[in-house]
């Protein structure tokens, strides 16, 4: 028995049905096109584990990089009174909207061998970035943290500032009224924030192809090893592609009922 | 309006199949061409134009397999230029040719260095030096498979600190100075002008690669898109392949 608050609405329903079919359908594509009497020789094909393997350790390590820098920065964003607050909002959402590939050729000339950066860690330290595993985690950080960020902000807003405000008058500083009060508080953004932040940095392509390069060990991730399967392969490509996904979803699953199912009313 | 078009090379027609009265060409012939053909092709439908004020030339410039998935799924293109044999199978396997296709030019590769050549290369033996940063075309795009016949033809075992998904990726990290030195099509380094400097590989005559051109079946401008195949492949065209680094075809 449906209880009457519980029917969704028609206004609702159908768009919702729609968006439904327009998000899905392309995934149910690749199923019907995913050449199955084959899938095991593509799955064991050399590179395919380590490339899955790099994606999910970069994605997992820019996370988490994103998030030890990307909350802080959201906090300033929603509760500082710093001048040219919009501006800053505005610029570190500039990856957002950038070409990723672009976004690559920028990393380049900051942190290259030749960049403002990176020609002074080459010629003090002897430290080359680009090409190596560090750098597929900086492409990816780069473009997937302000989607943390973005989150983390909207949910600090969202927030009764009234808690913290209490917690100043009992004498708590704003360090440990970000910690014990804001930062549980707002737990649930975070956590949505950083499964947002993983998938970008999963799916990155552009910017990591640019800055890392592709070599299979140390750089070759899953979206490029599809983009190149797809240019000899169509084949091994749909495959490559559900592996992805199967993974990612699997993961963001065990992590809902694990870690956002306790948080989440 | 397909057998109009057809016929149109000889039978002068309304100006929607692209022939006006004095057999000049006009309406909108649109060219699919290889990333590598973009200036040449360019300046040939430039040319075109000239002759013919009432013709509007467009081009879509992109990877060849990406062109011809695009034209296996219906693409709207008059004329199809692939920088290899096996892209333009993909389009003549699934009999989209209007005729069979024609090599206009070849294209050997080269090493490109940054300007000054910073790593000190001289030749085909230092892809092998793991203490340059190098850059090859990965296996799986055409530039690729010619590579590894050229260190194969040259007994080097390459030590690559990336392999491209395509040739201008490998160019632009040799353009930022990022890599001593990548293996590029000549024309590639032609085109980068003075920021990259060309060494020949006598190895490269091992993987010559060849770049075919077909108008399509389905062209709305077959008679314009036969004037362009005509200019690409005249003693004009291949000069102006021949300035951008191309070899015309033998």
């Amino acid at each position: 028995m449906r209880r009457p608050g519980t029917r969704v609405p028609a206004p609702l329903a159908i768009p919702a049905a729609l968006a439904v079919a327009f998000l899905v359908l392309p995934l149910a594509g690749l199923l019907v096109r995913a050449p199955w009497s084959s899938v095991v020789e593509q799955l064991t094909a050399p590179g395919v584990g380590q490339a899955l393997r790099l994606s999910l350790l970069s994605a997992t390590a820019a996370t988490a990089v994103s998030l030890l820098l990307g909350v802080p920065l959201a906090w300033v964003l929603a509760r500082s009174r710093i001048r040219g607050r919009s501006v800053l909002r505005a610029l570190v959402t500039v990856p957002l909207v950038l070409p990723p590939v672009v976004g690559g050729v920028a990393l380049f000339l900051v942190l290259g061998r030749q960049g403002i950066v990176g020609s002074w860690l080459d010629a003090t330290f002897g430290i080359t970035i680009p090409f190596t595993t560090a750098a597929v985690v900086i492409a990816q950080t780069f473009v997937a943290m302000p989607f943390l960020v973005v989150s983390v902000e909207g949910a600090l807003r969202a927030a009764d500032a009234r808690f913290e405000d209490v917690a100043a008058t009992l004498g708590a500083d704003r360090w440990t009224t970000f910690r014990r009060v804001t930062l549980p508080m707002v737990a649930p953004g975070v956590a949505a924030g950083a499964v947002l932040c993983w998938a970008r940095a999963l799916g990155e392509f552009g910017a990591t192809i640019t800055f890392a390069g592709n070599f299979p060990g140390t750089t070759q991730t899953m979206p490029t090893a599809v983009y190149l399967a797809l240019q000899s392969e169509p084949e091994a490509a749909v495959v490559l592609s559900l592996v992805l996904l199967a993974v990612s979803l699997g993961t963001l699953l065990l992590l809902r009922d694990r870690w956002l199912g306790r948080v989440v009313p | 309006m397909v057998a109009v078009g057809t016929l149109a090379g000889c039978a002068p027609s309304g100006s929607e199949d692209g022939t006006g009265a004095g057999g000049e060409l006009s309406g909108t012939l649109t060219v699919f061409a290889a990333a590598s053909l973009t200036d040449v092709f360019t300046e040939v439908g430039d040319r075109l134009m000239e002759g013919n004020p009432s013709l509007q030339v467009r081009f879509t410039f992109a990877g060849s397999s990406a062109l011809a998935t695009q034209i296996v799924q219906g693409a709207p293109a008059d004329l199809f230029a692939s920088a290899d044999p096996q892209q333009m199978a993909v389009v003549t396997d699934a009999g989209l040719q209007a005729a069979a296709p024609e090599v206009f030019a070849e294209n050997v590769l080269e090493i490109a260095v940054p300007a000054g050549n910073p790593g000190g290369v001289t030749g085909i033996e230092d892809f092998a030096d793991p203490d340059l940063v190098l850059a090859v075309c990965a296996a799986a795009v055409p530039c690729g498979a010619a590579a590894d016949r050229v260190f194969e033809a040259a007994g080097v075992t390459a030590v690559p600190d990336t392999e491209e998904e395509d040739v201008r990726a490998g160019l632009t990290k040799v353009r930022l100075g990022e890599v001593d030195a990548a293996l590029v099509y000549a024309s590639d380094v032609r085109s980068a002008g003075s920021d990259v400097e060309g060494i020949p590989v006598p190895e490269a005559e091992e993987a010559v690669n060849e770049y075919p051109l077909c108008v399509l079946d389905d062209a709305s401008n077959p008679a314009a898109a036969r004037a362009f195949a005509d200019l690409v492949l005249s003693d004009e065209g291949r000069r102006t392949l021949a300035d951008a680094g191309f070899r015309p075809s033998s």
